[in-house]
């Protein structure tokens, strides 16, 4: 018998039971409100009284409604039929709801039962499975789905029958498994998971270091992100969080895209909705859509639920990569998640910890970070789950409790810049303030300098070494002025401008400049360090800056011309006549 | 608001404090409204048999045997076209002299619009004022806020785009508005003849502080109303959320709750994305346009208020007085409109984009030029040319009392480009330069 529960306090969707049972920590129940059936977890138990957050408005909730439990934690639904869905942080799927406005206590089921899919076993009859041991394939979107054993599976079974390939339904059974003691286990296409637990169902998870390719310059030549790796955007309001976000889920190379928008506006949401259908995958050619899925809990949905919704993804993102997929989630903003603990821990009167956030607000990041990662799954076979979230600090101050906890756990970070962003140099990531740790791993070294070329590496650091080097000139022509620094000074100052204008500003408006591939980042680089390492012949810094005004327009033409087309031959025909021209003998 | 017949009636309240009264009672819900001694209030948390009631009107006066009354329900406005052309305080009563609103009952603050139902904004919203139209376009289903300090003429430039924003309605949510500013707005809209266009909910601030708190849900019902069952493009004008921010802040306080930054509560952020948020862009045609006003204090846009409401909103104006002209202007530096893209270059002059980035870029270099200037150094004359570009820019186009078309603006953009710089000065793609630089 299911636990009963009767409620005896409401402060918002804080809510206290008084139960007549066993609960469990974080056990979903629901509770019953003029007809309305309102789900809810449980936060807290002191004695017989149980604190729970409901994922919904609790107005007119009275003393004495009754509560059932449900004997689970809060768990996410996987099986085909997921891809370009729209799920809210709860994973019900949004299109399915009738009606303009949300409805209270309307939950929709996430999978299609009755969609038919083409099966094909990958496993036979007597074969030994673990957990997640895959069984079979479908295709879904033109992309290989794998459909596996329970991952709740204890020790070894052997499959007992499994189906001919075939049309089936995720509710038919397709295998029969048995264990050692004969207990028998019918296994369909439907796997459940409970968000909170992180999935562990792999070998083990080495140092990640293949590159993730995401057309952004400014990330893939100077603080390059990792398949598997994890990396957070932080920045004041108005820097460019979204668009630089949303520019690297359409473009960065990875078979499954998950955005998960957590207490951000629903307008942003709603672009992905418009564009993501029309826009082009720039890897396969299909549709950006039918690699996404949206978990959409905008700033005006319940706030409980907002917590929940970064766990729904990351545990749809874990599915995906026990497949051997490559999945990128993106999480916007991770500090609206940590503000719906703030407000839950404040309701509950626990003591606060900085800025009124809970205590273990550090584990409880690190925590969700360390899920990602990249994997060699039981079989050998990799995945991976590339982590970028956004942070926004409040006040645009970087020293607060979520930006610091968070750099603590992420690997590269990727600090937008008020001042850049004023100046509308976008994207707006400081280029001296920013990092990538994968950059010192000897792992991507190796692995850089094949794809691309042994010098790289080495070429990006003389960029970032010209970077601070121009900073530091620009705040001494600050103080002394144009005239009391040498002419010198001006060329390297102009050089690092160059690095600026040419290599990290990029115009994500732009339909050619927006997405910029690794070779052409290549030619890019070797071109822009050619001329660093030209000597120039100047007699007065206004002969530099007009000389490298000319240079920054022409490649800047450049970058908004297809690569390699007439029109760019025809720009770098005259930006080499152009350097010759000055070029010392 | 008379009592029904057979509702129990409570006397003996057990705690009451500068905002709230506690008593016991049972069977009442959460949210629900009572009447306190004739004055409203709502109840915001339940323990046990324990009920705590916040009051609007403060508790001054109330006594531990005063009459307690509960009404079943939320608040609620009655909605329906006779809403058109008439003042409302706080409750959604008239104090405009007229007759009551009859109509269908509503609970303000309702549910969120479901993601997947809303459109993606796209229509322009042409103020005239190129500071907003050139640099930080306006589209209706928008929410943007002036950030401005208390003496600015905000509520000026509010009027201005409203009126010429060709709204079908125009909501007017005043919140610890002065009463003057109330007349004025009043005057503005009543000259332009559009009073039949205008609803207004209106606490100022002679009102309690606490019924503030009901303005912006009131006014979004009726924007609601009008946007889903009219189809009709409304704007909601809400002055000024700082106060709304405060009124919360004085509640939460009373509560007992836990502050977070700046002594406001930990749930600022949520409490006030549920208002903006309301701003949407139906697919039958029907929007919701907000434009807020966030007052600073001294400028100070990290204080918890503007932060928060940053993050939230779809950009902000700031408005600045620039001394070299002696005007009032949209700064252009820190303005701005996050959905111009969806409308830049699209629905207005393909220039549109590259013209705004490449001015404001030169408005900067003036900026350090100025600086340059300000710390005793030579000026180039690159550096020359730029100030004064940058005086007739802001004159001819950043100024609040510009008043021209977008493609105007433009022209006048180009314009002032070929009369200080050379095309490769201005780094714009160079089929643009070919089409529009002005010839000799």
């Amino acid at each position: 018998m299911a636990t009963k529960g009767i409620v005896s306090g409401v402060i918002a969707n804080m809510v206290t039971l008084k139960v007549d049972g066993p609960v469990a920590q974080n056990e979903i129940c629901f509770i019953e409100t003029g007809g309305d059936k309102l789900m809810a977890e449980v936060i807290k138990v002191v004695g017989d009284n149980v604190y729970v957050q409901v994922f919904e408005s609790t107005r007119g909730l009275m003393v004495g409604a009754t509560a059932e439990f449900t004997e689970h934690m809060l768990e996410v639904t996987l099986g085909p039929g997921m891809l370009s869905h729209n799920y809210d942080g709860l994973q019900n799927d949004l299109d399915k709801m009738t009606g303009v406005f949300l409805k209270r206590g309307e939950y929709t089921y996430p999978l299609d039962n009755d969609r038919l899919w083409h099966f094909i076993p990958l496993a036979k009859v007597g074969d030994q499975v673990k957990a997640s041991d895959w069984l079979g394939e479908v295709e879904e979107n033109f992309q290989k789905l794998k459909i596996m054993t329970p991952f709740q599976l204890e020790g070894t079974y052997t499959i007992k029958s499994i189906v001919a390939e075939g049309d089936y339904r995720i509710i038919d059974t397709v295998a029969v498994l048995e264990n050692a003691k004969g207990e028998q286990l019918e296994v369909n296409m439907i796997q459940k998971w409970p968000v909170k637990l992180a999935m562990t169902n792999y070998q083990e998870k080495p140092r990640p270091f293949k590159l993730l390719e995401t057309g952004v310059r400014s990330i893939d030549t100077l603080n390059p992100i990792v398949e598997g790796g994890t990396g957070f955007i932080p920045g004041p309001f108005g820097t460019g969080k979204t668009v630089l976000q949303h520019a690297i889920s359409k473009q960065a190379e990875a078979d499954i895209v998950i955005i998960a928008a957590c207490g951000e506006r629903a307008n942003e949401v709603v672009e992905i909705f418009t564009e993501f259908p029309e826009l082009d995958d720039p890897h396969t050619g299909r549709k950006l859509m039918e690699r996404t899925i949206i978990i959409a809990n905008t700033s005006n949905m319940p706030v409980a639920a907002r917590e929940a919704s970064v766990y729904t993804a990351m545990s749809i993102a874990e599915y995906y990569r026990s497949m051997g997929l490559r999945v990128l989630l993106m999480a916007d903003s991770t500090s609206r998640w940590a503000q719906a603990l703030r407000e839950m821990s404040n309701r509950m009167e626990e003591l606060p910890g900085p800025d009124a956030f809970p205590m273990d607000i550090s584990s409880i990041i690190a925590n969700f970070y360390g899920r990602a990662g990249y994997v060699v799954l039981n079989n050998g076979q990799p995945g991976s789950i590339t982590f970028i979230g956004t942070v926004s600090p409040a006040g645009g101050n970087l020293k607060e409790p979520v930006t610091e906890n968070t750099k603590k756990v992420a690997r590269c970070f990727y600090a937008l810049e008020q001042e850049r962003a004023d100046k509308k140099r976008y994207p707006a990531i400081n280029p001296i303030d920013s990092y990538s740790k994968y950059i010192e791993y000897p792992e991507f070294d190796e692995y850089i300098s094949k794809q691309i070329n042994g010098e790289w590496l080495e070429k990006v650091n003389e960029l970032k070494t010209r970077l601070l080097r121009g900073k530091e000139i620009s705040e001494q022509i600050n103080i002394l002025g144009d005239d009391g620094v040498p002419v010198d000074y001006h060329v390297t100052f102009w050089k690092a401008e160059l690095i600026d204008f040419i290599i990290l500003q990029q115009d994500a408006f732009d339909e050619i400049d927006a997405v910029t591939p690794i070779v052409r980042q290549e030619a890019i680089v070797n071109r822009v360090i050619d001329i660093c390492h030209s000597d120039f012949e100047f007699e007065t810094f206004q002969q530099v800056i007009d000389f490298f005004k000319k240079i920054i327009n022409i490649c800047k033409q450049m970058n908004y011309s297809e690569f390699e087309s007439e029109k760019y031959r025809k720009y770098e025909e005259e930006l080499d006549k152009l350097i010759s021209e000055r070029k010392k003998a | 608001m008379t009592t029904k017949a057979f509702q129990k009636i409570y006397t003996k309240i057990s705690q009451i404090t500068k905002a709230t009264c506690s008593l016991k009672a049972t069977g009442v819900g959460y949210d629900e409204l009572a009447i306190i001694d004739g004055r409203l209030a709502q109840v915001v948390k339940i323990s046990g048999d324990e009920v705590t009631l916040q009051v609007f009107q403060g508790t001054n006066g109330i006594p531990t045997d005063a009459e307690v009354v509960f009404m079943g329900k939320a608040p609620s406005l009655k909605v329906s076209e006779q809403l058109s052309g008439r003042f409302f305080n706080a409750y959604g009563n008239p104090i405009d002299g007229g007759p009551e609103i009859e109509g269908r009952e509503v609970e303000i603050g309702g549910p969120s619009v479901n993601p997947v139902r809303r459109k993606q904004p796209s229509e322009l919203i042409a103020t005239g004022i190129a500071g907003i139209d050139l640099n930080n376009t306006l589209v209706s289903g928008q929410k943007i806020p002036f950030f401005a300090d208390p003496d600015q003429p905000f509520n000026q430039v509010m009027a201005t785009v409203a009126l010429r924003a060709k709204a079908d309605k125009i909501i007017l949510g005043g919140m610890g508005m002065t009463n003057d500013d109330y007349l004025y707005f009043k005057n503005v809209f009543s000259n332009a003849g559009a009073l039949d266009r205008i609803i207004c909910f209106m606490n100022t601030t002679e009102d309690p502080a606490v019924e503030r708190l009901l303005i912006p849900d009131m006014s979004l019902t009726a924007a609601e109303y009008f946007a889903v069952e009219k189809n009709e493009k409304v704007l909601v004008l809400l002055s000024d959320m700082t106060s709304y921010a405060d009124a919360l802040a004085i509640v939460s306080n009373r509560m007992d709750q836990i502050p977070s930054k700046d002594s406001m509560p930990g749930s600022l952020y949520s409490d006030l994305a549920k208002i903006y948020e309301k701003a949407v862009q139906f697919p039958s045609g029907g929007s919701i346009t907000i434009i807020a006003v966030t007052t600073l204090s001294g400028g100070d846009i990290t204080h918890a208020v503007p932060d928060n409401t940053g993050y939230i909103t779809e950009g902000q104006l700031f408005l600045r007085r620039d001394s070299d002209i002696g005007k009032v202007i949209v700064d252009p530096f820190r303005s701005l409109s996050r959905l111009k893209q969806l409308v830049n270059g699209k629905k207005t002059r393909k220039d549109h984009p590259q013209v705004m980035n490449a001015a404001v870029r030169l408005y900067s270099d003036a900026a350090n030029a100025k600086t340059k200037l300000e710390n005793g150094f030579d000026l180039t004359d690159y550096d020359e040319r730029t100030l004064n570009f940058a005086k007739d820019y802001s004159n001819q186009l950043l100024a609040i009392d510009v008043n021209l078309d977008t493609t105007e603006m433009l022209d006048v953009a180009w314009k002032l480009f070929a009369t200080y710089f050379q095309p490769e000065e201005v780094n714009i793609k160079a089929e643009l330069v070919e089409n529009y630089w002005p010839k000799a």
